[in-house]
Parts: structure tokens; sequence; C-alpha cells
């Protein structure tokens, strides 16, 4: 196996290990995610009809709070013991590092959404009008797409005073029209309707920014 | 150069004077919006100068992360403060020209929803600049500027498409301009320019000047009163 | 005529905006003049 690929698996399995060990950071979220759910039940009352229409963009601003508070502690345990010092002095590259960070993250996040989503469906009453496997791939790209960029933008953050308003700051406004991609295709596939422009936007998107990523990030983890 | 600046400072005035007037007695009044219409006049050339400003900053991003020159680094932020100011015209000019023809403030409509989109990654940018540390702010900045700048046509797209599915009243009109409404426009787009350019000039100079002092603070907390290194 | 005021205020506030951020550049300008003056004076102490 490959030097990088090599790299990867076992940063990922290191960290998915600890998560698993310690679980601190994992009940926390969890908990995190049902409160928001409960909390957003409150505020849009389920039982209205315009609720289930703007049901999509109420379960993707769920998970975009879970996915920040995810975010923030990427880099928590690598601080703590100066392993991004290490890291930068090997000879290691340093994309290895960020698709090792990013799909735990991913992997993390998408947790995160399977809790959530059956408590949506259940207090929202919601039904899939449209193919449900479409629903999956919007939610594979959609959270990819707030993963990629939030786990750079938080090794970003790591060098700003602030660090953890410096995340959601520099993501959101980036995240944009991947936010309204993710809640527009949602919506259409709720509703029945076709969702293919958003689905290829958000495809170009990932591919974009995941592309973009990898060539900073040794820019970004060396930056002196 | 150092004379140049006060002569370009006073032709510019000059230009935005005979700008101003063709934009309020010179141009012809539109049909349908009446006088409020002018504003048109001040609105587009300030989006035209923000788009083209950020543009520079993109450019100056991607040359400082290639040859690390302190310059381009300079030139990025000046792009981008500049620019954010200019795009900030925009949104407040937009809805005071909306209110009077629509009677809404905000329409959600497609270009005032991307320059606001546009205005955020720009300010997000600054507070970066503003809150990270030293030597790291000119490589992350510029990380930053390139994944902005690629994100802009994201922007546009997916706010067409959008407006598409849920029209909304389109501000500043579609269809044809009237050849001399766009002559004024032109005019005022000119004269703009030059002024942006004159400040970035300005605001280039007190950060050339800025850093040169910080440098000479850090020289002089490193030596000792008699010149000797601590 | 209620047009005109909502002319004379987008101008008006242009203006502002320019003005105001040409204001921040000169107050600090003046500011790191100030400084340089104070370093070029303990600059002359640390050279006797």
């Amino acid at each position: 196996m490959s030097v990088p690929t090599g790299i990867t698996r076992a940063t990922l399995l290191k960290d998915l290990r600890l998560e698993w060990r310690s679980k601190d950071a994992i009940n926390s979220m969890l908990f995190f995610s049902l409160l928001v759910v409960v909390v957003f039940s409150f505020s849009f009352d389920p039982s209205a009809e315009e609720s289930r229409q703007i049901a999509g963009g109420l379960i993707w601003v769920a998970f975009l709070f879970a996915a920040v508070v995810a975010l923030n502690q990427t880099w928590a345990r690598e601080i703590r013991n100066q392993v991004l010092d290490a890291y930068r002095v090997s000879p290691a590259p340093a994309n290895s590092l960020f698709i090792a960070k990013t799909l735990g993250n991913f992997i993390f996040v998408s947790v995160l959404e399977a809790l959530m989503t059956p408590l949506f469906i259940a207090f929202y009453r919601l039904r899939a009008l449209g193919p449900v496997w479409q629903l999956l791939l919007v939610a594979v790209l959609g959270t990819w797409a707030l993963v990629v960029n939030g786990t750079f933008f938080a090794a970003m953050s790591l060098r700003t005073r602030s660090r953890e308003i410096m995340l959601p700051l520099l993501l959101f406004p980036i995240s944009i029209p991947a936010i309204l991609a993710m809640v527009q295709s949602t919506t259409a596939i709720l509703n029945g309707e076709g969702a293919r422009f958003w689905i290829v936007l958000l495809v170009t998107y990932d591919l974009v920014f995941t592309t973009v990523c990898l060539l900073l990030f040794e820019t970004v983890l060396n930056a002196e | 150069m150092k004379r140049a600046f006060p002569i370009l400072g006073i032709l510019t005035a000059l230009l935005l004077s005979y700008a101003l007037y063709m934009a309020l007695i010179g141009a012809p009044t539109e049909q349908t919006m009446g006088n409020v219409q002018r504003i048109f006049y001040y609105h587009v050339p300030s989006a035209w100068t923000a788009f083209i400003l950020f543009f520079v900053n993109f450019g100056a991003s991607v040359f400082y992360l290639i040859k690390r020159q302190p310059a381009a680094d300079i030139v990025a932020l000046v792009s981008a403060e500049v620019g954010v100011v200019f795009c900030t015209v925009v949104l407040v000019t937009g809805p005071i020209w909306a209110r009077p023809v629509w009677g809404i403030w905000w329409t959600w409509d497609m270009r005032l929803t991307s320059t606001l989109v546009l205005w955020l990654i720009y300010v997000s940018y600054l507070f970066l600049r503003r809150f990270s540390s030293g030597g790291q702010t000119p490589l992350l900045a510029a990380a930053l500027a390139v994944l902005g700048a690629l994100c802009v046509p994201f922007v546009y797209f997916s706010i067409w498409f959008f407006r598409t599915q849920h029209p909304q009243p389109v501000m500043g009109g579609g269809g044809s301009i009237d050849p001399r409404m766009l002559h004024v426009l032109l005019i005022n787009w000119l004269a703009f320019s030059c002024f942006s350019f004159l400040v970035c000039w300005s605001r280039y100079r007190l950060e050339r000047l800025q850093r040169d002092v910080d440098q000479a603070h850090a020289l002089e907390s490193l030596l000792d009163p008699r010149g000797r290194v601590r | 005529m209620r047009g005109n005021g909502y002319l004379f205020a987008a101008y008006a506030i242009t203006w502002i905006i320019h003005i105001v951020y040409l204001g921040t550049i000169v107050s600090r300008y003046s500011r790191l003049k100030r400084e340089i003056e104070e370093l070029k004076k303990s600059g002359v102490r640390s050279q006797t």
C-alpha cells in the first residue's frame, strides 16, 4: 500500500478508535443533535402545513449546527498533544492528514444526521414523494461539502484568536451555494419534483472545493 | 510619483463632479420610475468597481501564493477592503432604490442577493486578516481568497436557478438601455474607478508605512538602548 | 416628489460611506506619523 493511503488509513483509524474508546465527543454531540431537533420543533410548529414545506431547510440547518460543533473539535486532540508540530516536521504528505480528518468528520457528522433524521421524520410526519435514494445522495454530497470546507477552515482557525467563532464565520458564507442546493434539492425530492440541477451543482461544488482544499492544505498547515 | 497623487486627485474630483452633474441633470428622466432611477448611476458603477477589486484580490492572492511577495499581500488586503466599501454602497443604495419603486426594502432579487453573499465572503476574509496573528496571516488570507473567488460562480449559478424557480421583481430592470443613459453610466463608472484607484493607493501607502513601523518596533524591542542585541 | 428624497439619500449615503472610510485612513496615517516621530527621537537616544 502506498505511503499516503497508509497514513490516511492509520490516522483515520486512530481517530475512530480514540473516539470510540472515550465517547466524550460523540455522546455530547448526540445529545446536542437531539436538543436541536426538539428546539426546532418548538420553534417551527410541526403540525402546521407550512412547516412541512420548509422541512428540507429545517433539517439542513440542524445538520449545519451539528456539523459546526463537531468540526470545532476536529483538531482539539492534535493541539493538546502537539501532534501538528510533529506532523509538520515529518515527511508525511499533509494531504493524507487532511483526507483522514475530513473522512473522520464525515463519518462523525453522518452518524449525527442518521440520528436526527428519524426524529425529524417522526416529529414532522415527513413523507418522501420522490425517490429516497436521491435523498441519500443529497445527504452524502451535502455533508461532504460542509465537512471538506469545515475541516479546512478548522485548520485555519487554529491560528486565530476566537477560534470557535472563526470557523462558522469563515464556513457559512462560502457554503451558501451548497446550502441552497442541499435545501432546495431536499425540498424538491420530498415534494416529488426534480432536483437534477441542484445535485449536479453539489457534485461540481464538491469536486472543485475538495481539489482546492487538497492543494492548499499543505500551505495552511505549514504557514509560518 | 508623489506629485502624481495630488494631480490625479484633482482630476478624479473633477471627473466625479462632472459624472454627478450628468447623473442628476444631464441624463434623461426615466419614464416609469422618474428621478429615483438616477440612483442607478451610483448603484451599478459601485457594483462593477467592487467586482473588479475582488478580482484584483484574487489575482494578488494567487500571486502571493506563488511568489510570496509582501507587496502582493498588501494589494490583496487593500483591494478586499476597498471592495467591501464599494460593495456596502451597492447593498445600501439597492434598498433605497427598491423602496419607492416596489414598496419593499429587499426582494432577494438575483443581483442583490449575489452581491450580499459576495459581501459576506469578503467581510469574512477581512475578519480572518484581523483575527490571525502575524506571520501566518498573508498565507491563510491568500488561501481563503482563492476559495472565496472560486465560490463566486457557484453563488451566481445557484441564485440564478433559484430565482428562475421562484421569480421575484428584478431590480434595475432587465432589457435594453437608452444610449444616453449608458453614456452617463459609463462616465460614472470611469469616475468611480479612478476614485477607487486613488483610495487603494492611499490605503496601500498607509499599510506599507504601518508595516515599516511595526518592523521598527520589533527591532527596537530586540535591541537594548545601546544598540546591541538583547 | 417623494422620489427625490430617496435619490438624495442614496447619493448622500454613498459619499458618507466613502468619506468615513477615507477618514479612517487619514486618522491612522496621522497617528502613524506621530509614532514615527517618537521612534526617531528614541532612535537618536540609542545612538549616543
